[in-house]
């Protein structure tokens, strides 16, 4: 499994309906590209985040499909409107299996 | 006119046309989360030749300042989450963390600001690595960690990010004076065969572009830093050994005493700024 990796969301608490909020995401990671070589020449193999996703209320609102070459600590951030009150999931899928996930709930008035 | 103020004209002409396309703001004021930071204020009595001091802050690209106005912008903040679980890390032969006895890092507040100081049961100058590594050999019955490596500049990150918004002020006179005398006397000796001091770029010419870089007042009330430039936490000690490098002189020592005293020098040139760690710097 990589090591160090941790998943980290801002989303504001409360919105008003209809309004396009910023949302802010960052995995720390080390990307490992699967292009570079240890010390005795061997490759390092890939070890990268392949794919995030973010839902709100059970529908998809972003999926990114990533591939090597996308540096350290990925980070995104995009714009979301929330029509009602809710909770967002957000996925991160690691080429080692693992899967690392974070929600948080966000007040419509 | 010197040799070293020459060499900057002739720069400057050379690379006067980027001044208009990399300009700072610097009228800017830094507020991170919603917290004021100092980063111009009279400088400190000592100082003889400059009036206001200015946090390296002042002089970046508005991007570049931006990202230190957010804590979820600042990538340094990635390694201050390192610093908390270390922090939390069972080690050592005596089965202690950090956390065992001083519970939760926020104790530190204030520690920032006067470090390095004084270490009387040493008799001693220490940095803030001194105590992380007494407290791991000493306490912890744990390997001292390496100065300028992640782990020792995340924990170090951690504990100065208690005093954020605090003010500078280390003490200069009495048991540490004679190493302030010796890190002022260092910060205005030529070195290297550029044969440059610190004062040449750092007091002498801030404000002006040397390439493509904004020369500040080279000032330490922010580390450890980002740095865009190797996207790591960098430690007062290894910028110092960068700047050696490019004036290509031989760099001191890292944890040593000519870079302690200039530690404390330089700490002092910025007394009355805010404590920023971690600042984000290109
Ligand atoms: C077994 C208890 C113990 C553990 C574990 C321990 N410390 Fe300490 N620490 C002390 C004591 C006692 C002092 C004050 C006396 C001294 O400086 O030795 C101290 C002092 C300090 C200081 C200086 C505080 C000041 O105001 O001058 C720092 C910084 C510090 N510790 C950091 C750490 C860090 C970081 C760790 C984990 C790597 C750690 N300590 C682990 C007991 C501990
Ligand atoms: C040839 C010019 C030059 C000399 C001489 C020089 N530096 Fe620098 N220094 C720079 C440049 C360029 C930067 C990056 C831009 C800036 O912050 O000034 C820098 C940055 C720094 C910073 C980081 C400031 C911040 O806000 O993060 C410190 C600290 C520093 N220098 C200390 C020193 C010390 C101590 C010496 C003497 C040993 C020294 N410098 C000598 C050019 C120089």
């Amino acid at each position: 499994m990589a090591k160090g990796v941790k998943p980290r969301i801002k989303v504001p608490k409360q919105a008003s309906a209809g309004e396009a909020i910023t949302i802010k995401t960052l995995i720390s990671h080390k990307m490992e590209t699967g292009l570079r070589k240890d010390a005795d020449g061997n490759k390092i193999p890939q070890s990268i985040i392949n794919r995030f996703t973010c839902d709100f209320n059970g529908s998809n609102v972003v999926d990114f499909d990533m591939k090597a070459g996308i540096s350290v600590n990925p980070y995104f951030q995009f714009e979301a409107v929330v029509p009602e009150s809710g909770e967002f999931k957000f996925t991160w899928y690691d080429d080692d299996g693992s899967v690392y996930e974070k929600t948080k709930k966000i007040t419509v008035s | 006119m010197n040799f070293a103020k020459k060499i900057f004209i002739i720069l400057l002409m050379i690379f006067g046309l980027n001044l208009s396309c990399a300009v700072a703001d610097e009228s800017a004021e830094l507020v991170v989360e919603g917290q004021p930071i100092l980063t111009r204020t009279k400088a400190p009595s000592h100082m003889e030749n400059i009036d206001e001091v200015r946090s390296g802050w002042t002089f970046r690209i508005k991007e570049t300042q931006a990202l230190q106005m957010d804590d979820f912008e600042n990538p340094g903040m990635i390694f201050v989450d390192k610093g908390i679980d270390l922090w939390n890390k069972v080690e050592g032969s005596k089965n202690k963390s950090c956390a065992s006895c001083h519970g939760d890092a926020s104790e530190f507040k204030g520690l920032r600001t006067v470090m390095p100081k004084w270490n009387a049961s040493a008799g001693a100058l220490w940095s803030m690595e001194d105590h992380v590594n007494n407290c791991r050999t000493e306490q912890m019955g744990a390997e001292p960690l390496k100065w300028g490596k992640a782990p020792m500049d995340s924990i170090v990150a951690l504990i100065g990010l208690q005093s954020r918004g605090m003010t500078m002020n280390v003490k200069i006179d009495g048991d540490v004076q004679t190493m302030w005398e010796f890190g002022k006397e260092l910060f205005y000796t030529r070195v290297g065969q550029l044969d440059m001091s610190c004062a040449n770029c750092h007091e002498d010419n801030y404000g002006v572009m040397i390439r493509a870089d904004h020369l500040s007042q080279g000032q330490i009330n922010g580390f450890p830093t980002y740095r865009l430039k190797n996207a790591k936490l960098n430690s007062i000690h290894a910028r110092f050994k960068g700047c050696m490098k490019n004036i290509r002189a031989t760099p001191y020592k890292v944890g040593g005493d000519e870079f302690r005293a200039l530690e404390l020098y330089v700490a002092s040139r910025g007394n009355g700024l805010s404590a920023e760690t971690p600042s984000v710097r290109n």
